[in-house]
């Protein structure tokens, strides 16, 4: 076993969710065994309010979505009693396929999370994710039909809203991220949302400057900033001040033989200024790997206006992709900055993205990489199971 | 009646690969499996009461999707997973149809 407690990933995988544990200088990993071996592990999240208590949002290819809880980091499970679901007899006959973003609640509501579904339905629990209701300001909004892409287009991993950001200063101001459908407001809670897309662009569509219909990957408030919003787009990196309302594009500064597309980014969680992306080839027929399959993570410091690229320690060719969720910072005071890949490698860098070395191999395709901190006695890595009546 | 439970959602009852289940519908039955053990509905049959798409049903040989389906006690109703690249509807099931007689006789 590794030294002292480290930094905790939690890595969720097309066959099951993996706790990968640092020790306190981030050199020793330790990955324990598989929970839920055989179900596509979409998302974990443990609580940064308590510490302890860990969502999994989990299927498989034949069974529905659930959600599992667990306060131990995964010794002991228990099932949602109530998954995330639409309400039944809903007008447009949806169901929930699969549940792919979850987000702790603001920290003055305790026990309360949002999920966000394929299709893009927005969930909220308020008893830490065990029972779960629609927002209905959402789910049933006027414009959903027209916002949300309906029906799906069943793109490879179909339509989901991600991304949910709740402002730290009001529990009812969020955001929300639709791909496709683009970025969306609420000020009341999630009663009524407006689109908020001005200056972004949406190459695939005709319409020059649509309102709505773009594809958001990504999108990242900064806590300490909040009235400042970064989003990695299908069409490029881009940053808003919220009193302007307008996107502004910050990936023209990265190489024009990288370019500026890619799935993931990440904030500093100290500096509103810092963010790391993962550019890949949004060329030709889109290959979704590394531009000329050279990996490298870029990192801002001025909040866009110059870019610096990292890939010391990181292969001079190989062909994965890191996906939205893929990608996570700590916050030791060198913030180590972690990814994972398509082809089952954990990479860590302890010194905020310039070295890099790889913590994991050969685990199956990871869909999601999230720091936990776990609170002192919330830690119990072994006992893996899937078994949801074993708590 | 006798319900077979395939592997995927043993974890529910306990490692049962059978059980009894009430009901004059197949909804019924799977309302009372849900009452015997919570949650199982939910990753067979979606919010709107349809049967997820790569699940089967069978009462006894035959494979049925509509949950208002009539059952009686002394029919086995088997619960299955649907196999990738196998029976759909141009072959009518059949391919499901005899892995379901396997089943049936462990």
């Amino acid at each position: 076993m590794v030294g002292a407690p480290g930094p905790v990933l939690l890595v969720g995988t097309r066959k099951g969710l993996f706790v990968v544990t640092g020790d306190d200088t981030r050199t020793a990993w330790e990955i324990g065994p598989p929970h839920f071996l055989g179900h596509i592990a979409q998302h974990a999240v443990v609580d940064p309010r308590d510490g302890r208590r860990l969502l999994l949002a989990a299927s498989t290819g034949h069974l529905g979505p659930t959600v599992f809880h667990s306060d131990d980091l995964g010794r002991t499970w228990a099932e949602a009693s109530r998954p995330p679901a639409f309400r039944a007899g809903d007008p447009l006959g949806r169901s929930v396929n699969s549940v792919f973003w979850l987000s702790p609640g603001h920290r003055e509501q305790p026990g309360v999370w949002y999920a966000g579904g394929s299709p893009q339905g927005l969930f909220r629990s308020a008893d830490g994710g065990d029972t779960w209701d629609p927002v209905d300001g959402w789910n049933d909004h006027p414009l959903w039909a027209t916002w949300a892409e309906w029906p799906e287009q069943n793109t490879p991993d179909g339509s989901m809203l991600h991304s949910i950001n709740i402002d730290p200063r009001d529990p009812d101001h969020l955001y929300i991220g639709l791909s496709s459908g683009g970025v969306f407001e609420s000020t009341d809670g999630g009663s009524d949302w407006r689109p908020l897309n001005a200056g972004c662009e949406a190459a695939f569509m005709v319409e020059l400057e649509p309102e709505f219909g773009h594809d958001p990957h990504c999108v990242r408030l900064h806590p300490l900033r909040p009235d400042r919003l970064y989003q990695q787009n299908h069409c490029g990196v881009y940053r808003m001040e919220r009193a302007e309302g307008r996107w502004i594009r910050i990936g023209e500064q990265l190489p024009a033989e990288v370019g500026d597309i890619g799935f993931p980014i990440e904030l500093h969680p100290r500096d509103p200024d810092t963010a790391w992306v993962f550019p890949m080839d949004g060329s030709d027929v889109w290959p979704r790997t590394s531009p000329d399959g050279r990996p490298a993570v870029y990192v801002t410091r001025d909040a866009g206006d110059t870019w610096t690229r990292g890939d010391t320690g990181l292969p001079d060719r190989a062909w994965f992709t890191v996906k939205r969720q893929a990608m996570t910072v700590d916050d030791e005071a060198t913030v180590g900055v972690y990814f994972g890949t398509t082809s089952g490698e954990v990479w860590a860098s302890r010194d905020e993205g310039n070295g890099w070395e790889c913590i994991a191999r050969h685990l199956p395709e990871i869909y999601s990489v999230e720091l936990a901190r776990p609170a002192p006695g919330a830690s119990g890595t072994s006992g893996a199971s899937g078994d949801p009546s074993s708590s | 009646m006798k319900v077979a439970i395939p592997t995927p959602l043993r974890s529910y009852t306990t490692g049962a690969s059978a059980v009894v289940a009430h009901g004059t519908t197949l909804d019924e039955v799977l309302h009372d499996l849900d009452r015997q053990f919570p949650g199982i509905r939910f990753r067979v049959v979606d919010e709107q009461g349809r049967l997820r798409r790569h699940m089967r049903i069978f009462v006894d040989d035959d494979m049925v999707r509509d949950l208002a389906t009539i059952v009686r006690d002394d029919h086995v109703v088997t619960l299955m997973q649907a196999l990738s690249g196998g029976a759909g509807p141009a072959d009518g099931g059949q391919r499901v149809d005899r892995s379901v007689r396997r089943y049936t006789n462990q």
